[in-house]
């Protein structure tokens, strides 16, 4: 078991060491080329458009407490939706883990004192706020098409489609950027003895996130630029009517938004893949296959994106085709699920906050999953198509798994990042209503769906009133468990206890340095000698 | 990355290839062969991709690994299409 070497300053009269964050003023971070201010920059860019996109959320569930038209009129309805999801994706889901806290982490964990490209790394920060900025020019015109932008209907619309599909191209060239760095940094940074088998899992999925980033991301700023030169220039790509084919724009856009949703969902896994060893006391069962099942997961991942597809026209033999393949990616799912339980098997488990967003990432996660499953299947999935069904498909997976990840990771390197401790006492009360509020949200909206509410319409019939209105009062329940998380945020900035520089007791290098850590990450390149799992736990 | 020699007159020697291959590509689009346009315009494209990352982005002396990134997004490239057929082709 390796021991803190950490020599530096410790905390002394109640005056924390401010490490990375001694430097104060705006250009201190705005032209800052240390990947961690660079993380924590992203990731307050990014929980801004979280809280944003939830506003919107709580929006569209109190419209739909009440059957017809009241509050705002179905036009902004379907703007209120469309904001939600694209803001969620684009400015949330996809870039908080790996720009936020893998920016932060990747070199910490790898022993490195930067990412291989700095300015590279401060550089897709910036153009990820010019597409930002573009983004907030083209509400003038709101987009009302779904964050899925599908002709013929986005080729059409007086909305400006244009302008805020530009600012995605620009949101994806820093996603590609940051891949990039990500990839460059694991193959060349890691420290002396730091072979591929030492590397935490971690790593592992950050990999295996860049691989994705870097390839399937040109693909939708293509399809974008296509999009535009049909608006604008009147080129016929997607457009019937001008001989184009508006399935062949679904194809693209799913070649690279089935990827993405593993690049929401393996940084995720790659947290769990840390948390759940430190918090039961045990080496992590079954290393090799969490590692190469993050890597298969991002390969089959492109095989796939068909399945978004059974009912938009595409040919049936590619529907069975790609309904085939769809349950491929649930093997390196499942291998991935078996080896955290297997892990915390007969360990030494305890409950703080990490590991209690950890085993809801867990269990809420294989709900998520299965019910892909369902909706892998040809038969199912022209049933529930279209339905709430998918809306509480894919939020099981993204909130219950990429968020829960994304918290789970918030909670256990707050101590690490900030220097300070969350208190315990406001993060369990958060994170039970937070568990609660979403199951209640959003397991309604299975039952809906199967029920047979259609997703996307402002109205429904009254049949279905009970369950929205039960659905909407789990919204409250989750806003009011985040607002708490928040608070407990906020606090522990500015009053938390003092974080030692292992909080947690756990082994990967990031522990070894201070808490927070100084600007070149460690005094001196620690030297690896072993896997980061060595915990003294009973063994199976 | 080992040390190469490649003066300015491979360069030199390469452009003029471009240049050629680009009047090929414009010449062939005036003789009408059906389907074989497409074919051989995409072939040009192609030969004309692989000289300028071959000798432009020195390619042709970087070691295993980086050809390894550089041929993975071929791979891909022929999945997007192999895909989108399965579709068209059988609609």
């Amino acid at each position: 078991m390796r021991e803190t070497t950490w020599n530096g300053e410790q905390p002394q009269n109640g005056r924390a060491s401010r490490g990375y964050l001694e430097a104060k003023g705006f250009w201190a971070w705005a032209y800052t080329l240390d990947h961690k201010r660079i993380g924590v920059m992203y990731l307050y860019t990014t929980l801004f458009f979280f809280l944003a996109g939830g506003v919107f959320a709580l929006l569209i569930r109190i419209k739909l407490m009440f059957p017809g038209q009241h509050l705002f009129t179905n036009q902004t309805y379907n703007v209120l939706f469309t904001m939600h999801g694209a803001l969620m994706i684009f400015l949330f889901v996809i870039p908080a883990i790996p720009s936020g806290l893998g920016n932060f982490f990747i070199p910490l964990h790898i022993g490195a004192r930067d990412v291989a490209f700095p300015r590279i790394n401060l550089m897709s920060y910036w153009v990820f706020v010019a597409g930002i900025v573009v983004i907030l020019f083209s509400l003038v015109r709101p987009m009302d098409t779904g964050w899925t932008f599908y002709t013929p209907y986005s080729a059409r619309t007086a909305a400006d489609v244009t302008t805020l599909s530009f600012g995605i191209f620009l949101i994806g060239m820093s996603s590609i950027l940051t891949g990039l760095n990500f990839l460059v940094t694991i193959h060349k940074l890691r420290a002396p003895g730091m072979t591929w088998h030492r590397m935490p899992l971690f790593i592992w999925s950050m990999y295996a996130t860049s691989i994705i980033q870097v390839l399937a991301t040109p693909v939708v700023g293509i399809t974008f630029l296509l999009l535009a030169m049909e608006r604008v220039l009147g080129v016929g790509f997607f457009d019937p009517a001008k001989g184009g084919d508006p399935i062949l724009f679904q194809h693209f856009f799913w070649f690279y938004s089935h990827p993405v949703v593993y690049v929401m969902i393996l940084p995720a896994m790659g947290i769990i893949s840390e948390i759940v060893p430190a918090f039961s006391r045990k080496p992590i069962f079954g290393y090799k296959a969490i590692a190469y099942s993050s890597l298969a997961i991002a390969v089959f991942g492109f095989f796939v994106w068909g399945h978004h597809m059974f009912v938009t026209g595409m040919s049936g033999t590619a529907a069975i085709l790609f309904s085939l393949l769809t349950y491929s990616v649930a093997i390196p799912t499942a291998i991935k699920v078996f080896n955290w339980i297997a892990t915390m098997y007969r360990g030494s488990i305890t409950f703080e906050s990490p590991m209690l967003y950890a085993l809801t990432f867990i269990f809420l996660f294989v709900i998520g999953g299965l019910t892909g499953m369902y909706l892998g299947a040809l038969g199912a999935d022209i049933h529930v198509h279209d339905t709430y069904f998918i809306v509480a498909h894919f939020h099981y997976t993204m909130v219950g798994g990429t968020v829960m990840g994304l918290l789970a990771g918030l909670h256990y390197w707050f101590p690490k990042m900030t220097g300070r401790m969350l208190s315990e006492k406001m993060g369990r009360p958060a994170w039970l209503l937070i568990f609660i509020g979403f199951n209640v949200t959003f397991f309604t909206q299975f039952i809906l769906g199967f029920e047979g509410m259609p997703r996307r319409y402002a109205e429904y019939p009254a049949q279905y009133q009970a369950l929205n209105i039960l659905s909407t009062v789990g919204s409250w329940i989750l806003a009011t468990g985040i607002l708490i998380m928040f608070a407990n945020f906020v606090r522990g900035l500015f009053r938390g206890a003092l974080a030692p520089p292992n909080p947690w007791k756990a082994l990967s290098l990031e522990w070894e340095t201070g808490s927070p850590p100084p600007t070149e990450n460690f005094e001196e390149i620690p030297t690896v000698a072993d896997w980061p799992y060595g915990y003294a736990g009973r063994q199976t | 990355m080992k040390e190469h020699d490649s003066g300015i007159r491979t360069y030199i020697v390469v452009w003029g290839a471009l240049v050629v291959l680009t009047v090929v590509t414009v010449a062939v689009s005036y003789v009408h062969l059906g389907m074989l346009n497409v074919v051989v315009a995409l072939l040009v494209a192609s030969v004309k991709a692989s000289l300028v990352a071959l000798f432009f982005m020195h390619l042709r002396y970087e070691n295993r690994l980086v050809w390894g990134f550089a041929l993975t997004p071929l791979f891909f490239l022929v999945l997007i299409v192999v895909g989108t057929l399965s579709d068209t082709l059988f609609r």
